[in-house]
């Protein structure tokens, strides 16, 4: 028999990261709307939570709380800021191929300091030339007396002028099948961090380009052994990638629907409460099934990560779903609101603009279901 | 080392708090099937208990009467940093009023065994009779300080404390061991931690019911109280709307009448 209930310790754990996401990330959100910055005074708040410690084993300073309690935390902080979830869960994303596929001494070096939150880290895969075909990845590295030259430019990366190491994947240049990925950090000569972008949503949610330049990488910063790249990167993307984007997606719900659910109890039309009207009592069940159905989904395919297994299909399907869905719940909780859904002051117009851009992180729909097809056909 | 209990109620979360209906025959409040969460209040007495555990070491035991559910806030205290939690449980205690209530914590305390200070919220957000701290230390036969805002002196076996008093306070010496009710003002609750969720799991939650507790049910419960609530409702308060007419004059003689007759002028 399946139990589909969360434990003890899992409500306490989602009762924590709802406070501490309505105390201590709430207040940073207007600051963050308005200027497009703030991710040092959040970082700090995340840390302080010791949210960084969250998937990095015990041994290496973490707390090995594992990828359900992960997803609980992203879920409650997004329901407060996507902005602040999607920096977090790319945090996460920076960590995991050290957890996976680092060297005991990368551990050792690394991993105590992401989880205090001292230092942190991401994923660089996406280049100018695109991020769905990672194969296609022009930043090029060469072998030069057993260290590694690379050249190249990463864009659309999530704390790109943040993170103080970079897990960027690159192509041999005397091979164009061989990838590897490097750990490149702040301070490299040649690296640097170059334009910032503004974007529709996520406002306050570092994201960026970098650029590197002869950057003399030493044979110790390679993860996961030389031409294993793909499998390294991909195998993040993947499970922790589109599994963190699944709790930004159904934070971000949730939020459209208590706000749905707010204005529709207090706005009276015609002498009574808007949801006493079937139309916008089936624009709530909507989000309502959505909602659970994304929950189903992403929580079963957590639950089979933390059993060890590769779950890259499962999240494919529960990043789509999830996905798709808050879009709909978006321009569903903006309707409902009326005239008032395109006023700045109302959240539902930041959830619009927030989930527009969960759509295409970490995966557009479209491969994901090239993705699914190919799982299914298999 | 100190050894301090800090009694604690599940109570109905706030969010639901408005839909809750009450009982119409024991014209008490649905706890099973809501949503519970730790008595305001007693966050406040738990975060002093744990304020002193950090500043001279101390054993902090948690106890909470209500049914199965409130385990879950026993729990949430030992992620907060107690150290034991007791459940005391049991269809039996249902419906008590205040003075059963207190008997029957009071019995587990002692049970429990040695204590310093007992620490209670000043009042729970359901019941909020503010009687049961004051119950204990009866039972307990313990000096008791109520609506405590600041503890001023707390080494050795006499403290002194700063308690309400209408507009300002009152000093209070007191010889342990001791009962303390504590308001809001006394410190800011710390919010929960994940690494104390973790240390949590190895702590001890024990469940007694009143035969582990060796009380005849006649002492608790509906059949231990000797208050009961007859009636509950809603008091209404409704505006009384006179619009004044005629001229100036007239407004102007009509208002001062009103006035008069209310004995504002």
């Amino acid at each position: 028999m399946i139990d589909f209930t969360f434990t003890e310790e899992q409500e306490l754990f989602r009762k924590a990261a709802r406070e501490f996401a309505e105390t201590k990330i709430a207040p940073h959100v207007p600051t963050m709307e308005e200027t497009n910055r703030g991710w040092d005074e959040v970082v700090k708040e995340l840390a302080e939570a010791e949210m960084f410690a969250v998937t990095i084993p015990e041994e290496y300073g973490g707390l090995g709380m594992g990828y359900v309690a992960r997803l609980i935390a992203i879920e409650e902080i997004a329901r407060v800021s996507v902005a602040t979830a999607m920096m977090y869960q790319v945090f996460g994303l920076g960590f995991e191929p050290f957890i996976k596929f680092g060297t005991e001494e990368q551990k050792k070096k690394y991993l105590p300091k992401f989880a205090t939150g001292e230092r942190l880290a991401t994923v660089a895969v996406t280049e100018p030339s695109g991020g769905s075909d990672p194969k296609g990845c022009s930043t090029r590295y060469k072998k030069v007396k057993g260290s590694y030259t690379l050249n190249g430019r990463k864009c659309f990366i999530t704390n790109s002028h943040i993170a103080d190491a970079q897990v960027i994947l690159a192509v041999d240049e005397g091979n164009p099948e061989a990838f590897t990925t490097f750990i490149v950090e702040k301070g490299m000569e040649g690296f640097k961090p170059t334009h910032e972008e503004h974007k529709v949503g996520m406002r306050g949610c570092n994201t960026g380009e970098s650029e590197m330049k002869d950057v003399a990488v030493p044979a110790e910063n390679v993860l996961g052994g030389e031409g294993k790249g793909l499998k390294v990167a991909m195998a993040a993307i993947g499970d922790v990638g589109r599994g963190g984007m699944v709790g930004c997606a159904l934070g971000l719900q949730q939020a459209c629907l208590d706000a749905s659910v707010k204005f529709s109890n207090e706005r009276i039309l015609y002498g009574k409460p808007i949801s006493n009207l079937q139309t916008i009592q089936n624009k709530i069940a909507e989000m309502k099934i959505d909602l659970e159905a994304g929950r189903l989904l992403g929580y079963r395919a957590a639950a089979m990560q933390e059993k060890g297994g590769r779950t890259s299909n499962e999240f494919a399907v529960a990043k789509y779903f999830t996905t798709e869905a808050v879009q709909k719940a978006a321009k569903m909780a903006v309707d409902i609101h009326g005239g008032y859904g395109c006023m700045e002051e109302f959240p539902v117009t930041r959830y619009l603009r927030d989930s527009f851009v969960v759509g295409p992180s970490a995966g557009t729909s479209d491969i994901m279901k090239v993705i699914i097809a190919r799982w299914a056909l298999s | 080392m100190l050894n301090l209990v800090v009694c604690v109620k599940a109570v109905p979360a706030p969010s639901i708090a408005a839909k809750l209906k009450i009982d119409p025959a024991t014209k008490s409040l649905p706890r099973l099937d809501i949503p519970l969460v730790i008595n305001p209040l007693d966050n406040h007495a738990l975060e002093a208990a744990l304020q002193l555990k950090k500043k001279s070491g101390a054993h902090i035991t948690v106890i909470c009467m209500g049914p199965p559910p409130a385990g879950n806030i026993v729990r949430e205290c030992l992620a907060l940093g107690a150290d034991k939690g007791i459940l005391l449980t049991d269809s039996a205690f249902a419906g008590a009023d205040a003075y059963a209530t207190a008997y029957t914590l009071a019995k587990a305390i002692e049970k429990n065994g040695s204590v310093d200070v007992v620490f209670c919220g000043m009042a729970s957000s359901d019941g909020a009779t503010e009687w049961v701290g004051p119950e204990i230390a009866i039972f307990l036969n313990m000096p008791v300080v109520t609506m405590v805002r600041e503890i001023v002196e707390d080494q050795g076996d006499e403290w002194i404390v700063k308690a309400d008093f209408e507009h300002g306070y009152r000093k209070v010496k007191l010889k342990l061991p001791a009962v303390i009710t504590v308001t809001r003002n006394l410190n800011q609750p710390k919010p929960l931690s994940f690494s104390g969720i973790l240390k949590a799991r190895s702590k001890e939650i024990t469940e007694w019911n009143h035969e582990k507790l060796g009380i005849p049910v006649e002492r608790i419960g509906l059949k231990g109280s000797p208050t009961y609530v007859t009636e509950m409702a809603h008091l209404e308060s409704r505006r009384k709307v006179e619009m004044l007419e005629g001229t100036l004059q007239e407004k102007v003689e009509r208002l001062v009448q009103i006035l008069s007759d209310v004995g504002v002028v």
